[in-house]
């Protein structure tokens, strides 16, 4: 295909992505943003005054950004896992699969789409917090970046999740036994100097923590880690995810037989 | 592009899958442009694995696939251009509207949007479903979701089409208003492959037929040198009168088998004219003369399975007019 003829395969599918979940908005925009409303409410407005200060700013300023990071990143996951999966179990991804559209064009696509759905609902999240709390954004280039690249790895992982799931439970098993534990435990409440020496450095593991610390350097100018820390550990992770979904893609994992 | 080169060329194509089942023992075969070719067999023959190895939903083991010359590992891209392929099973979004498909494989061939939603047009008017076209598909017939199907396949205009069973579970109207249809895109340059268990529906299309069978191709002719081989068909005759006793004629083997039926085997080298003075002369009027199977059909079986199996019926039973 030529270059001209790539753009527009991959418009098509970005489109027809972000038409999916714009369509089912009842489903896809507003669950998040209820959510999400109701922590700001009780974390931040009932229980988060009990709380007191935390790393120099009121419970309700500390919890906002990980709480946008949160929502930013079940989307991103579940917007691709979801719409990859059911392409896959109703067989149109064979649609996709015969074109000569490349593989790298169809990561692109579900990936942007996973990426648009993450940032919608992270605007979302950002207008409601305005009703409980005022944001000065410290770094605005550092939270620009974050959110997208946060947004890019959990839409990859979600590809690479719906690659390998083979029935519906799949798709609920990692968003619920991996990507909550490590989004809750990944400083979105809580400010790891809060936990014991050994707790702070098994948090080191837990990827979300990174991106939670820079997102929330960019908005309020503190984190518990090095921002330059975590640039490297989004690059390199979604590095490592783009090449691996690429595998799995040319291999035809659960695609091709 | 070379018109001397097959619209398919396939060379020592082998499947074999994980659980060590050979689906396909070295194929070859070339269909040749503007062909209409009908590729048959029974269920679990390895038709429908050439058409997955083809579209590149099943991985080949070993062994070449050319489309117009261009191998399909190699140029994939201009391979697939050239390719449209109808499966058997409906595969896309019940939830997306009619226009919206047809538009969206367009645009995964890189067609731009202007002229997708022309040829959507131009091809869902062709196939009657134009007026459906801001329908939801899940809201379709059977017969018109296998005609977006087919309008799916043609929106790149490829110069292959593969049909997998194209009128399965399609009802007799239908089916004779998609055979036009195939007719005429094949009369202007289209190469079509269809697999189907309608054998009149090949008997009726195509001009060339291969046969496999446990993963071999084991004829592959015209339909007419096809056709020659059958040395015997089966008729059934319908009578004005009650029957009470088997009609009597000589040189061919006859079988009551109603009230008002009977059997007679026709071989090959024996007339059917000779058949109505006889019955005349017994006081039978007939009323109806018929192939017991399409004539096809009786070939194929003894050909898959040695001629030892019951002949079936086919889903189109007409009398001779």
């Amino acid at each position: 295909m030529s270059p001209r003829e790539q753009w527009i395969a991959f418009a098509t599918l970005m489109v027809k992505e972000i038409r999916r979940f714009t369509r089912i908005w009842q489903q896809t925009l507003l669950p998040p943003a209820i959510t999400i409303a109701l922590y700001f409410v009780i974390f931040g407005t009932l229980i988060g005054p009990r709380i007191g200060s935390m790393s120099g700013f009121s419970y309700m300023e500390f919890v906002v950004p990980g709480l946008i990071m949160l929502a930013v990143i079940t989307n991103s996951f579940g917007n691709v896992v979801s719409s990859f999966f059911g392409s896959k179990f109703a067989g149109n991804i064979e649609e996709l699969l015969v074109s000569p559209t490349p593989n790298y064009i169809i990561l692109s696509g579900y990936v942007l789409g996973g990426v648009t759905r993450g940032l919608t609902v992270g605007f979302i999240v950002t207008l409601l917090s305005l009703f409980f709390t005022q944001l000065h954004i410290q770094h605005f280039g550092v939270t620009i970046a974050v959110v997208i690249l946060t947004s890019i790895l959990f839409s990859l992982a979600g590809l690479i999740n719906a690659v390998f799931a083979k029935n519906f439970d799949d798709i609920s098993i990692i968003p619920t036994f991996v990507l909550t534990p490590l989004t809750y435990l990944g400083g979105v409440f809580y400010s790891v100097s809060l936990l014991p020496e050994f707790w702070q450095k098994v948090s080191l593991l837990n990827p979300v923590l990174y991106m939670v610390n820079a997102f929330r350097y960019g908005l309020l100018g503190v984190s518990d880690i090095a921002v330059s820390t975590a640039f490297l550990m989004l690059s390199l992770m979604i590095a490592g995810l783009f090449f691996f979904a690429m595998y799995l893609l040319k291999n035809g994992k659960n695609l091709r037989s | 592009m070379n018109d001397d080169l097959p619209a398919l060329s396939i060379k020592g194509l082998t499947k074999a899958y994980g659980n060590g089942f050979q689906a396909l023992k070295g194929v070859d075969l070339d269909v040749m442009p503007g062909e209409f070719f009908a590729l048959l067999g029974p269920n679990g023959a390895g038709k429908s694995t050439i058409i997955g190895i083809i579209s590149s939903l099943v991985r080949k083991t070993t062994g070449s696939v050319a489309v117009f010359g261009q191998d399909i590992d190699k140029d994939f891209a201009r391979a697939k251009k050239n390719v449209g392929v109808v499966p058997q099973e409906f595969n896309f979004n019940q939830f997306e509207k009619v226009f919206d498909i047809v538009v969206t494989q367009a645009g995964y061939y890189g067609l731009p949007r202007k002229m997708a939603e022309q040829r959507a047009e131009k091809y869902l008017r062709r196939l009657d479903l134009w007026d459906k076209q801001d329908q939801r598909s899940r809201m379709l017939s059977g017969g018109m979701k296998r005609r977006l199907m087919i309008a799916r396949a043609l929106v790149h205009e490829p110069r292959l089409l593969i049909l997998d069973e194209p009128t399965a579970g399609v009802d007799i109207e239908l089916r004779r208003s998609l055979w036009d249809f195939l007719r005429e895109i094949n009369a202007q340059g289209t190469t079509i492959i269809l697999t189907t268990h309608y054998l009149e529906e090949a008997e009726s299309l195509c001009r060339r037929i291969a046969i496999i069978d446990q993963g071999a191709i084991t004829q592959n002719t015209t339909t007419r040198e096809l056709l020659a081989q059958l040395d015997k068909e089966v008729f059934v005759i319908d009578s004005q009168e009650a029957l009470t006793v088997c009609p009597q004629l000589a040189g061919y083997a006859v079988e009551l088998i109603g009230s008002h039926s009977f059997e007679v085997v026709v071989e090959k080298g024996q007339s059917l004219n000779d058949l109505f003075a006889p019955l005349t002369e017994q006081g039978i009027r007939v009323t109806s003369l018929r192939n017991k199977a399409n004539r096809l059909e009786e070939l194929f079986l003894s050909m898959v399975n040695g001629g030892s199996e019951q002949q079936e019926t086919t889903a189109l039973k007409e009398p001779v007019k």
